[in-house]
């Protein structure tokens, strides 16, 4: 290793660090900013245990699960984007893609249409957890159809699963469409909401339970970095370099299918960040996944931190839906981000390549 | 990582169920400042003389012109819990059917006292909610006089209607959905008006609000349309719409007869509904309601 790519490498991790700063900065924006306006001491004092009624509920229980679920969203969008972008090898491939997204919809929207009916028998503490439960396994039944379709003679096919993917996504917009008109003037209202996407509507124990998932499923999916960077030679290659092709790609989905269905399960379908949070880390760290993986984490935390106070410091007292200032905030940021990119060529094109390389050469 | 986790919910735990024993106060007896999630609610408050009192008011909140001024807190079902707090209330009136839960549960939670609204299906449940929110607003006299006022206006009302002998077919278009008319079937509030404005509801057949066919509408040949007049402009004017293949050969196609009326003063049974339903008989058949003293 020569040590211009010493030198690389660590402003690479340098550059990782200023982001991590950048996600505490919004974290700490995130406690302290609100249509609510308090001075920053009442924020810590508040937070020591010692605000007043009002204090206490606005840090405790609305900034502080927001911020959490937040967190839990971001990294969830954006490592399970990153990964399935990695062992699909298809640069456009995110939750919605596979029909993870369309699954949880599809429960969220059975519970909210024929929820009276499901829920009777059922004991009333269970009530509250009906409709992310239906979303968590919505989605998980529909990506464990996805996958189960397309195994052949013990081998996933990566273009047919695409293909089953946008199949099942088909399917569950049309059951989704037939609840719609059986659906009551009320219940069109909630749905129409729900599909937007917010952080605001989880209470803590909902919030807790999705950062959970969230928290098990990340270690899983960065302990597979070295497996994606294989496969991006191509499976085949990458079966004769040792990987299991067919255990990574198993874990790979699991583990996904766990953290999509509880972040949306808690905060509805949000779109955008798990396309683009990886591709941006992509565009700055290179694609070796060691470094892809917990950087696309940190960016997605950042993208959704700041959109989260984007909705709710734009017009107060309302709040528009989170989905807008997602993609509102990351789309001109990665048009930036490209447009520099591609204005710049050599340098920077080469030291992608050099990525990927010596993720190769270690393995 | 997973350690912190448990710990912050505990801390979380702990703390929520600290606020959860503190009995929440329950409001000012005569309470000044005031938010209102829900268009019905707000008109009955501005009726009773207290809308200096309201602070903040959502979305479907349309009437009267003042509250154009006011702060808007969102639409009422998608409320913002720091929203509503940031305009510091001393009560949240809402409809029954605002939320969502989580967040009326976090305004609790910030001592807001919350008095929600019982349901109002059909225009005789009016007087009731005219009630409730002169209990709520400590204004029980004057509400009681408002209620007995309302239910007077309505029961002329409808004494006159019922003395019309034509029963005009109408049909209640909310929207076009993709190419198809939404119309307004059975357990709307829209059915409720054109039955007690003395037309029928050519679209009772279904329930609640739904894309209907062209060849369905042809067959059900509604003599008037009924819309609301924010939704007709938005799909270029009432003339351009009974131009449609479904609707020009009806009836009320050929005879060019749609009833246009402002959405809350038609769908809302605030205490402006005596006069809406009024207004609607008048509109459905001019001569014979005049007949009628409407």
């Amino acid at each position: 290793m020569d040590t211009s790519l010493q030198r690389r490498l660590l402003r690479r991790w340098l550059l990782l660090g200023s982001f991590v700063v950048a996600a505490c900065l919004l974290a700490l924006a995130g406690l302290a900013l609100g249509p609510v306006a308090m001075a920053p001491q009442r924020v810590v004092s508040t937070l020591l245990g010692d605000g007043n009624t009002v204090e206490t509920a606005i840090i405790w229980a609305i900034r502080l699960p927001r911020l959490v679920l937040a967190c839990a969203v971001g990294s969830a969008l954006a490592v399970s984007g990153a990964a399935l972008q990695g062992v699909l090898r298809n640069p456009l491939a995110d939750p919605g893609l596979i029909g993870v997204t369309a699954g949880a919809s599809l429960g969220a929207v059975t519970v909210i249409v024929l929820g009276e009916k499901l829920a009777e028998g059922l004991p009333t503490h269970f009530l509250p957890w009906l409709l992310p439960t239906a979303a968590f396994l919505g989605a998980g039944s529909v990506l464990a159809a996805v996958s189960g379709f397309s195994r052949r003679h013990g081998h996933t096919s990566v273009a047919t699963l695409i293909l089953v993917g946008v199949a099942m996504n088909a399917i569950a917009v049309a059951v989704i469409g037939m609840l719609v008109y059986v659906s009551t003037d009320d219940q069109l209202r909630d749905l129409t909401f729900w599909t937007m996407g917010a952080l605001g509507g989880a209470g803590w124990p909902l919030v807790l339970v999705a950062t959970g998932l969230t928290a098990l499923t990340l270690p899983l999916l960065m302990a597979q970095a070295r497996s994606l960077d294989l496969f991006q030679l191509g499976e085949r290659a990458a079966f004769h370099t040792g990987v299991g092709v067919e255990a990574v790609k198993r874990r790979i989905m699991l583990a996904t299918a766990v953290a999509l269905g509880a972040v949306t399960a808690a905060a509805g379908p949000i779109g955008f960040i798990g396309l683009v949070a990886p591709h941006l880390a992509r565009l700055v760290f290179g694609t070796r996944h060691a470094i892809l993986l917990p950087a696309a984490m940190v960016l997605g935390i950042c993208l959704t931190l700041a959109a989260d106070l984007t909705v709710r410091l734009v017009v107060p007292p309302a709040e528009p839906p989170l989905g807008l200032a997602t993609s509102l905030i990351g789309g001109p940021f990665f048009l930036w981000l490209l447009l520099r990119r591609r204005a710049e060529p050599g340098g920077r094109m080469s030291r992608r390549r050099i990525g990927q390389g010596e993720g190769i050469g270690r393995a | 990582m997973k350690r912190r986790f448990v710990l912050l919910a505990i801390s979380a735990f702990g703390l929520l169920a600290g606020l959860a024993s503190v009995p929440l106060s329950l409001g000012e007896p005569n309470p000044q400042r005031i938010v209102v999630a829900g268009g019905d609610l707000t008109e009955i408050i501005f009726a009773l003389d207290a809308g200096q009192r309201v602070i903040g008011v959502d979305t479907t909140s349309t009437w009267p012109e003042r509250t154009k001024e006011l702060p808007r807190i969102g639409y009422l079902r998608r409320l913002s819990a720091e929203g509503v707090l940031s305009l510091e209330p001393d009560l949240l009136i809402s409809a029954d059917d605002a939320g969502p839960a989580v967040v009326l549960q976090q305004l609790r939670t910030a001592g807001v006292p919350i008095a929600q609204a019982p349901e109002t299906q059909r225009a005789g449940d009016v007087a009731s909610k005219i009630r409730f929110v002169g209990e709520v607003l400590g204004l029980e006299e004057e509400a009681a006089a408002l209620a007995r006022q309302y239910d007077k206006e309505l029961s002329a009302v409808t004494a006159k209607v019922a003395t019309l002998e034509q029963q005009p077919r109408v049909l209640f278009i909310l929207s076009i959905q993709g190419n198809a008319l939404l119309v307004g079937g059975e357990g709307t509030s829209a059915d409720e008006m054109i039955r007690l404005a003395g037309g029928r509801n050519v679209a009772a057949a279904v329930n609640g609000y739904k894309p209907m066919g062209r060849e369905t509408i042809l067959d059900l040949n509604p003599e008037v349309v009924l819309m609301m007049n924010h939704a007709a402009s938005r799909l270029g004017g009432a003339e351009r719409l009974l131009e449609r293949p479904d609707l020009a050969p009806t009836a009320a196609g050929m005879n060019g007869r749609i009833v246009t009326m402002d959405g809350m003063r038609l769908l809302g049974f605030g205490p402006r509904t005596p006069a809406a339903v009024a207004e609607l008989a008048r509109a459905l058949q001019p001569q014979a309601a005049a007949a009628a003293g409407l």
